[in-house]
């Protein structure tokens, strides 16, 4: 056990030292994040007033396509100089690679979330963090299960031609149930009078789509990446 | 070493090691097209065994499915007593690589690339390792530069000295000698003399003759996906292969 986090934490460090030098994934991902909530900001904002429970909505399109566009890319240093044939020969759990992958992404869209909540907070005036503990959460446990599921479809489809293309059309189908509880549990915090009892049982629900998202992640991995 | 392999369960506990690797009836297909067909052949320790064969032979898949990242669509390969899908990261272990695509990250340095994988192979004082692996690949003056800013050969020293920091039993290379200057292929070729001594199995593809020829001591020709021949005589390697071929177009005839 000591080997495989051991290993995890390797390739996530690997992958946040490369990310530092480049900023390539965190300057895309964090502009196209930023671009839709100020989009979305003409367009549901009206005279200084938000459309009611679009705050919640918006949150998480920017999650889900910032996310989609950071998952198309995670596995890109490897595929480019077939380094995943050289981490696949390592002598270790391959399972280790990927939760190495996922934590490294996670890092990334904790770092995106950061900047997008507190803008989506002051453009659409919503109270993010009357409740920072259960919005916290909600944030982790959403984004931990998209990632989860984004980051084993992003090493399948590492060496497909039309991966590009293929990703957001597998990855949307299988998430949307983390997408809709982080937004309903989202909007159950925004509410004026907030419905704590409702948020608390999204946040329930995104922990065991995350549970059963990582185990089957965990338990596919290795057939996945062995040709 | 050994000829018959423990059980699944006890191989975590127990070094693997092997003499040999050996492919018995090896076929390959990617999708409906075929690589390899029926491909048997074997390399002992102390050995240096070329692949050769014009590009799309196969050799690259062969290499693929020794270093176990490919399995085979049928037939088997052994590593003296172990097959890969029972001995996993412990099989591993005892494998080094050099592909084509040289497999390290050009936004790191060379030395943070092998301190990486040394890492990953669970191996301790990596940094002194990686130190001592680029003073053998002759840059240890660079080893804070980006492997990005190197040129090929360069970058093949620091893969080289990459799939042969865990001291591998079996060590695959695809093309070694490509983009070394002279001075660096007498290098290699001294390096690889002295894996043979110590008993290594190497199992290398290449197309420069010239620079392979000290150090090869048995070529397996490879055309279409299947062995054309196998070469042994004392003739040069660019000879063998060339005999291979006429004996191939004279049978059949």
């Amino acid at each position: 056990m000591r080997r495989f986090v051991r290993v995890a934490w390797l390739i996530m460090r690997k992958d946040l030292t490369v990310e530092a030098r480049s900023r390539e994934l965190l300057f895309t991902t964090l502009f196209f994040a930023m671009s839709i909530v100020l989009v979305f900001a003409f367009g549901f904002v009206r005279d200084g007033r938000p459309v009611e429970n679009a705050a919640a909505g918006i949150l998480w399109i920017a999650i889900a396509f910032a996310g989609t566009l950071a998952l198309g890319r995670t596995f890109e240093r490897e595929r480019y100089h077939d380094v995943l044939h050289a981490l696949l020969l390592a002598p270790v759990d391959r399972p280790a690679i990927y939760v190495g992958k996922l934590l490294g992404i996670l890092a990334l869209l904790a770092t995106v979330e950061a900047i997008v909540v507190p803008l989506i907070a002051l453009m659409f005036q919503a109270p993010l963090f009357r409740h920072p503990v259960l919005a916290v959460a909600l944030l982790a446990l959403g984004t931990t299960g998209f990632a989860a599921v984004g980051t084993l479809f992003a090493a399948m489809l590492v060496r497909a031609r039309s991966r590009d293309v293929l990703l957001p059309v597998l990855l949307y189908p299988i998430t949307i149930p983390v997408i809709i509880a982080g937004v309903r549990g989202t909007a159950a915090l925004l509410q004026p009078d907030a419905d704590l009892a409702m948020a608390r049982m999204w946040i329930g629900m995104l922990g065991f789509f995350d549970v059963v998202f990582l185990t089957l992640s965990l338990w596919t991995f290795e057939p996945v990446m062995t040709e | 070493m050994s000829s018959a392999g423990p059980s699944a369960a006890t191989l975590d506990a127990v070094a693997v090691d092997f003499d040999q690797l050996k492919f018995s009836e090896v076929s390959r297909y990617f999708g409906r097209r075929r690589a390899l067909a029926r491909v048997t052949f074997a390399c002992c320790a102390g050995e240096v065994v070329a692949l050769l064969g014009p590009n799309g032979a196969g050799k690259s898949t062969v290499l693929g499915l020794a270093a176990t990242i490919l399995q085979p669509s049928d037939g088997t390969i052994r590593y003296g007593g172990y097959v890969a899908a029972e001995a996993g990261a412990p099989l591993r272990s005892r494998i080094g690589m050099l592909a084509h695509e040289l497999q390290l990250y050009p936004e790191l340095t060379a030395r943070e690339n092998l301190e990486f994988f040394a890492a990953l192979s669970g191996l301790d004082e990596t940094r002194a390792r990686a130190a001592a692996a680029l003073n053998r690949a002759g840059l240890g003056d660079r080893a804070d530069d980006l492997v990005g800013g190197f040129s090929r050969g360069m970058r093949q020293r620091v893969a080289l000295e990459r799939a042969l920091l865990h001291d591998p039993r079996l060590l695959l290379l695809d093309e070694p000698f490509t983009g070394l200057d002279e001075r660096s292929s007498a290098a290699l070729a001294e390096r690889l003399s002295g894996l043979r001594a110590r008993d290594r199995i190497i199992l290398l593809t290449t197309h420069d003759f010239e620079a392979a020829e000290a150090i090869v001591d048995r070529a397996v020709v490879l055309r279409g996906g299947r062995i054309a021949a196998m070469a042994t005589s004392g003739d040069s390697l660019r000879e063998r292969y060339l005999a291979s071929l006429r004996d191939e177009v004279e049978g059949a005839r």
